[in-house]
């Protein structure tokens, strides 16, 4: 039904376009030069007017019924309805919903037949509702428009107008959407934390949820919330691949940017980040069967105990996949350098190295401690290649060469399966995905500031 | 023939016949190539010590390129080719066992547009002397820096902010940034590339005045557009037209009697 009449407004809009186009010209007296704004502005303007409204109730509409609909449906069989569970009541309400559009229901009986009979009703007055208002609006629109096109009439500054409007609701889908998200988890993790003491979580040392009772029916062990192994495991793997990452990196940046000849570069710079392109399960498995077993054999050769998954295996690998979203944004901000700076650096006397130690580096360097911050944020976020090396046991330890877990890990593993969403075993994802959001942020401000008090600023 | 302007030279403070002055840098035969095109053309020219030169000419004749063969910045261009021989103190500037780096620090340049690293206007100027560890001490640094600044005339508006940033001054006190850094590391030659091309005619003035002073100790090239510029600064000026060097000699007998019709044409305003 939506698109059946989003396909009819965007017709109407075409036809308004020439309409709108015409009429100005017409008015025009043929003679373009005359009118303010070029005919496609009026035409623009007469969409705008026409289509717009139409357009916005059949948007609002569609998101807005639903939450009206539901309520009103519920209440009218609230008697049969009285002892459904929550659960219950999204199935009835999808039941109801399909029965009346002909899909297929989840239950099919008496009594959800009825109600869908009722439903349909009630939708379809709601529709004749919604259009009724949108041909209101839309007459009213064209109308009012049509009338306003004129030789001196400003379209062109309505269109801008229109044009400011649209944007800037872009802009606001994406900031709420954001807002949204957080202030999601917020929520779900103040009801974790309601569950299980936040000092608990914070300070505890041993991780061990999976062994809470799956349902209230089970007999479970002592269930452990402590976050502790989980932060260090991914610090530690973070740090490992920022180790490989950073140096890499960078270098290759510098080189691509201010040695390589030219025919190098154009090859060697899409190479690079070829790098990004390779799916993290790729990667994951180059860690598994090739990387660990070679550190664990090398570790045995010099008499270490190494086990199977490593820390180190997966941190290197890490690293290595990371390495293009240093060189490659590095790279740029290297470029970015004023030739100016470098020329008055080998004017003096400067070798090319001194150049880019002393000057170019510290020009680009909020440039590249940004890369190195998006870095750090990818290496903190990424799942498969710890789950596949490093292994899932949340071992409290700092040496490389153990298996260590991290928070992205767990909160994968915590949502596998068949959950129930109230217990603090599924919500404690939300509590570590909260602590994730809060250390990528702080690490984020706090390369801003270290950024704005070091940068040399070249203009 | 049509009349020429007249412009105020410096002349008659520097009567000395020219071929007293030795010269400092000598070109015989020098051809630059940018890949196929062919900028400078068999030019040969000797500049005197101690002294202006100034280089003029229409646009794309190749000035910068051949005061950038003086210094061997145009080795940063890879598709730059340079023959011929120029030679600094009789020695060959593009001879193997050179030093480029060395032949830089002897060779300061300015560049057209002020271009002072983003770094405070104390590092700035201390950046050369550092480089090429002139200095053993702090104490020898500063003295380097305020000296420099001095002879650029910045000393007394950049004393008090000598820790702020060099990018923060103005366009005029920038490009006497850029020449107190490159006096810094004490240079025989300083090339200045349309050093006041950027600037307004009070700043103009100034660097002018600046440039009148240094050379008591420096070999100055400059190349500049302004004709009125070049009759107040030089005391030699050379005219290039579409790479080939036309005419050299006095500025006041090339302002006041040039021999070729090119270089007649050019200063009276008809081409360029
Ligand atoms: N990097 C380069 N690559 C190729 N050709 C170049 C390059 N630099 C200069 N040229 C060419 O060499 C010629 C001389 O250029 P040059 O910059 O020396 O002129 P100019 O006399 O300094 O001109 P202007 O007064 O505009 O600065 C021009 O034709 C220019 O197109
Ligand atoms: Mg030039």
């Amino acid at each position: 039904m939506f698109l059946t009449l989003f396909g009819l407004i965007l017709a109407i809009a075409v036809v308004c376009f020439y309409v709108g186009r015409n009429r100005a010209v017409a008015v025009s007296g043929a003679n373009f030069s005359a009118l303010h704004s070029l005919p496609s502005y009026h035409g623009w303007w007469l969409i705008l007017m026409a289509a717009g409204p139409a357009f916005a109730v059949l948007v609002l509409w569609s998101i807005i019924s639903p939450y009206v609909l539901r309520p009103l449906m519920l209440s009218q069989f609230a008697p049969q309805l009285a002892e459904f569970s929550a659960a219950q009541l999204d199935g009835f309400w999808r039941d109801i919903q399909a029965i009346a559009g002909g899909g297929t229901p989840g239950v099919r009986d008496a009594f959800r037949e009825e109600a869908a009979t009722a439903y349909q009703s009630v939708n379809r007055m709601s529709l004749t509702g919604m259009i009724a208002l949108m041909l209101l609006l839309g007459a009213g629109g064209f109308y009012f428009a049509w009338n306003a096109i004129a030789v001196h009439f400003r379209a062109r500054h309505k269109v801008e107008a229109a044009i400011n409007v649209f944007l800037a609701a872009s802009a606001t889908v994406a900031i709420l959407t954001t807002v949204g998200i957080v202030m999601s988890l917020l929520f779900e993790s103040l009801r974790f934390f309601s569950m299980v003491n936040p000092i608990d979580f914070l300070f505890g040392t041993t991780w061990t949820p999976q062994q809470m009772a799956f349902r209230p029916d089970q007999v479970g062990g002592t269930a452990a919330f402590g976050f502790i192994p989980l932060l260090t495991g991914t610090l530690l793997i973070t740090f490992i691949a920022m180790m490989v990452a950073a140096p890499l990196g960078i270098l290759a940046a510098i080189y691509l940017s201010d040695y390589a000849s030219p025919q190098v570069r154009a090859v060697g710079k899409p190479i690079l980040e070829l790098l990004a392109g390779i799916p993290t399960v790729v990667y994951g498995f180059f860690a598994a069967l090739t990387v660990a077993p070679f550190i664990r054999n090398s570790g045995q050769a010099m008499g270490l105990d190494v086990s199977s998954e490593s820390a180190l295996a997966a941190g290197v690998v890490m690293g290595i996949m990371i390495v293009p979203f240093v060189s490659s944004l590095s790279d740029d901000v290297i470029n970015a350098v004023p030739q100016s700076l470098r020329d008055g650096s080998a004017g003096l006397g400067a070798t090319k190295s001194e150049t880019i130690r002393r000057v170019v580096l510290p020009a680009a360097l909020p440039g590249i401690v940004s890369a190195l911050v998006l870095a750090v944020s990818r290496a903190m976020g990424e799942t498969m290649i710890v789950v596949m090396a490093a292994g899932m046991a949340a071992n409290l330890t700092i040496n490389p060469l153990e298996a260590v877990t991290t928070i992205t890990v767990q909160i994968g593993t915590l949502l596998t399966g068949d959950q129930e969403f109230d217990s603090p075993k599924t919500l404690a994802a939300f509590g570590l995905g909260l602590s994730l959001f809060v250390i990528t942020l702080s690490l984020n401000l706090v390369a801003l500031r270290v950024v704005n008090k070091y940068r040399e600023q070249y203009d | 023939m049509n009349s020429l302007p007249t412009f105020e030279t410096t002349a008659a403070t520097s009567a000395v016949p020219t071929a007293a002055l030795r010269p400092k840098i000598t070109g015989r035969n020098v051809n630059v190539y940018y890949g196929e095109k062919h900028a400078i053309k068999d030019v040969n020219v000797d500049i005197p010590e101690r002294s202006v030169m100034a280089f003029i000419g229409p646009s794309g004749c190749g000035k910068s390129t051949f005061l950038r063969c003086i210094n061997r910045m145009n080795d940063t261009i890879s598709v730059c080719r340079v023959t011929g021989d120029i030679r600094i103190d009789e020695k060959d500037i593009y001879d193997r066992s050179l030093d480029v780096v060395q032949l830089r620090a002897r060779v300061g340049m300015v560049f057209q547009k002020p271009n002072p690293f983003p770094k405070s206007i104390y590092e700035n100027v201390a950046y050369g002397p550092r480089i090429h560890g002139l200095v053993k001490s702090k104490a020898e640094l500063d003295e380097i820096v305020e000296t420099a600044l001095k002879k650029a005339s910045l000393w007394n508006e950049a004393k008090d902010r000598l820790n702020e940033s060099g990018t923060g001054l103005s366009g005029g006190q920038q490009q006497r940034l850029c020449i107190a850094r490159a006096i810094a590391v004490s240079p025989e030659v300083i090339l200045m590339d349309e050093p006041c091309s950027a600037l307004d005619p009070i700043a103009t003035a100034k660097i002018e005045e600046l440039i009148d002073e240094l050379k008591q100790n420096f070999t100055i090239v400059i190349v500049t557009h302004s004709m009125q510029q070049a009759a107040r600064v030089s005391q030699r000026t050379a005219f290039f037209h579409l790479g080939i060097l036309v005419e050299e000699g006095t500025t006041d007998q090339i302002f006041t009697n040039p021999v070729d019709t090119r270089t007649r044409d050019y200063i009276t305003g008809r081409f360029g």
